[in-house]
């Protein structure tokens, strides 16, 4: 498994990222935002933070940036996943990689906390906590567009207790393909038992399994 | 005649000018004024605080005398130090606590410490005001916008409201960062080495900050706005990355962050150090404004900015880095071994100082006069009573002592993967250092209340409460930095305050064996309405070498409930109790004295019983005293209890009470415990029982439900009003 880390002026969770990957015992490298050979990684992570400050909206400016301008090609060529953290969902969602749109959470404030989602996956527990820390996270979307993410089951992960006010608590979902995944809570951030949170060791599982597949 | 003028405006003094003169051998220019001016202020000179600060004890501290001081764990030194930007946060508070967060973590940086974690001590005025409510609105929202921005998580902190902090807020930041042992750079220069900025452009912004910060407060302070500088915590988080990694080149010698006077304090201060000359040609760097003066250049506070001092042959290399993060980078000097600080513009010379000049502002002996209200205060009596469940609901609902939810949920804590325990808790937060395998163990504390009614006692004992903080979760506490939030150190009264404080202060860390590494003092936090509380933050880290020694902050089902240490009696003083306060709006009375050797005992029980597998919870007994102390060891689980708590005729007394040294801890072996505590001589009272929905001790009942609701609640629900 060979992850690239794609980080932007202002991305603040690719150390984690990458932690969390090497943890699993995948290669994994940072990709600075100018990069546009993607071709020899298995797994591309948009990790969170705020990149290019956020400015203009979460993901605005980033959707720009030259090594996501190149993720179009690396899907098309479907040479592996591509997995979007908190800002990178936000980036996802922005390039319009991902339907919908990530937006101010109800509450108008920045929420950091660690809720309990309900997860629609095979072969993955379906109750999990994981931290959440931002304060666009509100997904939102066209009632046409949410019908068919909800008719195509592409919704995988809700929160329970929703935090932000998104739609019908969709907390991350994929593409039509499978292949293009987002999310706005951490999994990177509950690896470790050292933390108390480990339930984000699914999701590498998961990915890996994919992939092997 | 201009110039004589001016040094009057600028707030030096006549016999300071005068040495200023006589130690020159000449009359400063305009341009050598101003820089005297910035330098020995109070905010960069500590002229009136630095004679007693060297009264703490350093001994295990590294880096002393650098950006931060720090202490040694294995191959790495985390580097912490706290820092106040109150009055900034007055006018401004969003801007200013924001860039309160960049320029301590700057401190850390510079030494090419990663910044891990960040730590606040917040005070208002009573939350029920609309100023006050608009005050700590917008610095949360600061700390939390730079903060959350910047990738460095806030782990822990304390907000209090008293009316003494209403127009004088305190808004102090600790920035915790951690280095390997041969990596750590000096902020001393060397001489025949370039001198680079990096950073910001270089604009008109905190222009006499560092004066601003050195008087107190008045009704024509909101005039002073221009004097608060505008952070970018995009800019600092890309500053960061390219720190570190510039830091990592071998031909950087040294590097400083531009903080209070800019780029004087900063360039002077390295050369003083390093016993070398420097030249800064004032024309070559980045400027945001068209026009600056040299004047304006040299004390511009523009935020997000560095210093680097490298060897010729590395400037290339950083001068590179610097464009791979699209960050502006200057070369706008050299160092030399004239011993001379140069000023130059467009060639021609504007300013030739001796740096250690600058550096050695007059140290001034406080005059000071016991303050007479300590005995009128000492003498009051509170003879007022409330009934227990209305008392109880007050209390745990009370801002000061209900849960910071509100305030942490807007921090993310949890970015950098380290963070347990995390904010909610425990009385401290910890930072997992997995590159050595333990867990570091953060908090910080202030009990302004006590320091006002016991300069000495009052310090003294918040140094321990702070070891207490740590101690209760399994930390060793191995250090403390302190920032010192007074008034006007010219008046004897606040001399008194600042001084005993540091003389408790000091005390206390010679008892318990641990080093202050390194501080902050913010004076003149004072109005003419009123005068804060004179209070010390300590910040404390302590480590843990193995997570899994880390002690829980709560109760389980079915737990012996035992209180360890000092217990109240008739006599006991409980001066600066927070219920007195809540339910009376009373101060006075004698304030308890930490018994260091009980304290130490203590521990050592605490520490036995870990490791004999007999300890469930731990909670240190502080603020809302025995029964703040049970409660919040429920609250968490939901948990009841059957017991008792009072054993002395004053019922509010027993219950929320505050004394030192004492701790309530819970297991399920009761009587295995209670033997060990008999072998080492501790007192203890076994209190009662964990179980239930309900809180039941000496024929009262509460809902642990209904009680947790109003404690998690109230800041949010006060806040919506």
């Amino acid at each position: 498994m060979k992850a690239g880390i794609i980080v932007f002026p202002g991305t603040n969770c690719d150390i984690d990222t990458k932690r969390a990957c090497e943890h699993f015992g995948w290669q994994a490298e940072y990709l600075w935002h100018d990069e546009t050979c993607l071709d020899k990684y298995d797994v591309i992570f948009l990790p969170g933070g705020f990149s290019y400050g956020d400015y203009i909206r979460a993901g605005r400016l980033a959707k720009f940036s030259p090594a996501v301008m190149a993720l179009n090609d690396y899907i098309e060529r479907k040479n592996g996943f591509v997995i979007g953290i908190c800002n990178g969902f936000q980036v996802l969602c922005e390039r319009k990689l991902l339907p919908g749109i990530l937006s101010m959470n109800d509450s108008t404030k920045f929420i950091c906390d660690i809720v309990p989602l309900k997860v629609s996956i095979d072969s993955h527990p379906e109750d999990i906590c994981l931290p959440v820390a931002h304060a666009e996270g509100r997904y939102i979307a066209s009632p046409e567009t949410l019908k068919e993410i909800e008719d195509n089951g592409m919704v995988f992960l809700r929160y329970k207790d929703n935090p932000n006010g998104s739609v019908n608590d969709i907390a991350g979902l994929y593409d039509r393909d499978n292949r293009i995944i987002g999310l706005m809570p951490h999994p990177e951030r509950a690896i470790f038992k050292e933390t108390g949170l480990e339930d984000g060791k699914y999701f590498f599982k998961m990915f890996e399994n994919a992939l092997n597949n | 005649m201009i110039v004589i003028e001016l040094y009057k405006q600028l707030g030096l003094t006549d016999n300071e000018y005068q040495e200023i003169k006589d130690r020159l051998g000449r009359e400063p220019n305009e341009l050598e004024t101003y820089l005297f001016s910035a330098m020995w202020s109070e905010h960069c000179g500590y002229k009136h605080s630095r004679k007693y600060l060297s009264r703490y004890p350093s001994g295990g501290a590294v880096c002393f005398g650098e950006n931060a001081g720090g202490v040694e764990i294995g191959n790495h030194v985390v580097a912490f130090k706290v820092e106040s930007h109150n009055h900034p946060s007055a006018v401004e508070p969003f801007q200013g606590a924001a860039t309160g967060i960049g320029g301590i973590i700057r401190d850390v940086l510079a030494m090419g410490a990663r910044p891990i974690a960040l730590l606040d001590s917040l005070k208002f005025g009573k939350l029920t005001s609309p100023l006050s409510k608009h005050l700590f609105d917008g610095v949360v929202k600061g700390i939390s916008s730079y903060g959350n921005s910047i990738g460095v998580p806030t782990v822990a902190g304390e907000v209090s409201f008293d009316e003494s902090y209403y127009d004088s807020p305190l808004v102090n930041v600790m920035a915790v960062g951690i280095v390997e042992k041969n990596h750590i750079k000096s902020s001393k220069a060397k001489p025949d080495n370039v001198v680079i900025a990096a950073g910001s452009h270089t604009g008109r912004d905190g222009i006499h900050g560092a004066s601003f910060a050195s008087k107190e407060l008045s009704e024509n302070s909101k005039e002073d706005r221009p004097s608060v500088q505008i952070g970018d915590p995009f800019m600092k988080k890309v500053l960061i990355e390219a720190t570190l990694e510039i830091l990592q080149l071998e031909e950087v010698v040294s590097s400083q962050d531009f903080g209070a006077a800019g780029l004087l304090s900063s360039s002077s201060e390295m050369t003083a150090k390093g016993n070398c000359g420097m030249e800064l040609y004032l024309d070559r760097l980045h400027l945001r404004e068209k026009d600056m003066q040299p004047w304006e250049i040299m004390l511009s506070e523009s935020q997000e900015r560095m210093l680097f001092i490298a060897k010729p042959e590395g400037v290339d290399k950083v001068l590179k880095l610097a464009r791979k993060y699209d960050i502006p980078a200057s070369v706008i000097g050299k160092t030399d071994n004239s011993c001379q600080y140069k000023l130059f513009w467009h060639d021609e010379q504007i300013a030739n100082l001796p740096p250690e000049l600058l550096n050695d502002a007059p140290l001034y002996d406080l005059e000071q006069k016991e303050p007479e209200y300590l005995s009128y205060y000492a003498g009051l009596e509170l003879n007022c009573i409330t009934d227990i469940p209305l008392a109880v609901k007050k209390v745990i609902s009370d801002p000061n002592f209900a849960s910071k939810k509100w305030v942490y949920r807007q921090y993310d804590h949890t970015v950098g993967n380290r963070t347990f325990p995390r904010p909610g808790d425990a009385g401290c937060a910890g930072i997992w250092l997995f590159e050595e395998g333990g867990v570091i163990g953060l908090t910080i504390d202030s009990n302004g209340r006590q320091v006002f009614l016991d300069p000495y006692n009052g310090a003294r004992n918040t140094v321990w409460e702070s070891c207490r903080n740590l101690i209760s979760s399994g930390f060793e506490p191995l250090g403390i930095t302190n920032c010192l939030n007074y008034g006007n150190p010219e008046k004897p009264e606040v001399a008194y305050q600042l001084i005993k404080s540091i003389d408790g202060i000091a005390d206390a860390c010679h008892e318990a064996g641990i080093p202050v590494v390194s501080g902050n003092v913010s004076l003149y936090n004072e109005s003419p309405e009123r005068r804060v509380y004179p209070t010390p933050s300590i910040g404390t880290l302590g480590y843990c070498d193995n997570p899994k020694k880390l002690i829980r902050n709560y109760f389980k089902e079915n737990e012996h409930i035992i209180l360890i240490g000092k217990d109240i009696n008739n006599t006991s003083n409980i001066g600066g109790s927070l219920y007195q306060r809540v339910l009376y709006d009373y101060l006075g009375g004698y304030i308890d004295r930490t018994d260091h050797k009980l304290e130490i005992l203590l521990k050592n029980a605490i520490f036995k019983l870990r490791s004999e597998k007999l300890l469930g919870g731990c909670i240190d007994v502080s603020e809302g005293g025995l029964f703040g102390a049970v409660f919040e060891g429920l609250a968490k689980t939901q948990t009841g209890f059957t017991g008792s708590l009072i054993t002395i005729e004053d019922k509010e007394k027993a219950l929320f009470g505050e004394i030192t040294g004492r701790y309530v801890i819970s297991s399920i072996n009761k009587d295995t415990t209670i033997a060990i505590l008999e072998q080492m001589n501790i007192p203890y009272r076994v209190l009662g029982i964990s179980q239930g929905v309900s809180l039941m001790f000496d024929g009262y009942l509460f809902d642990i439900e209904e009680l947790s609701r109003l404690y998690y609640n109230s800041i949010e629900l006060e806040m919506q009003q």
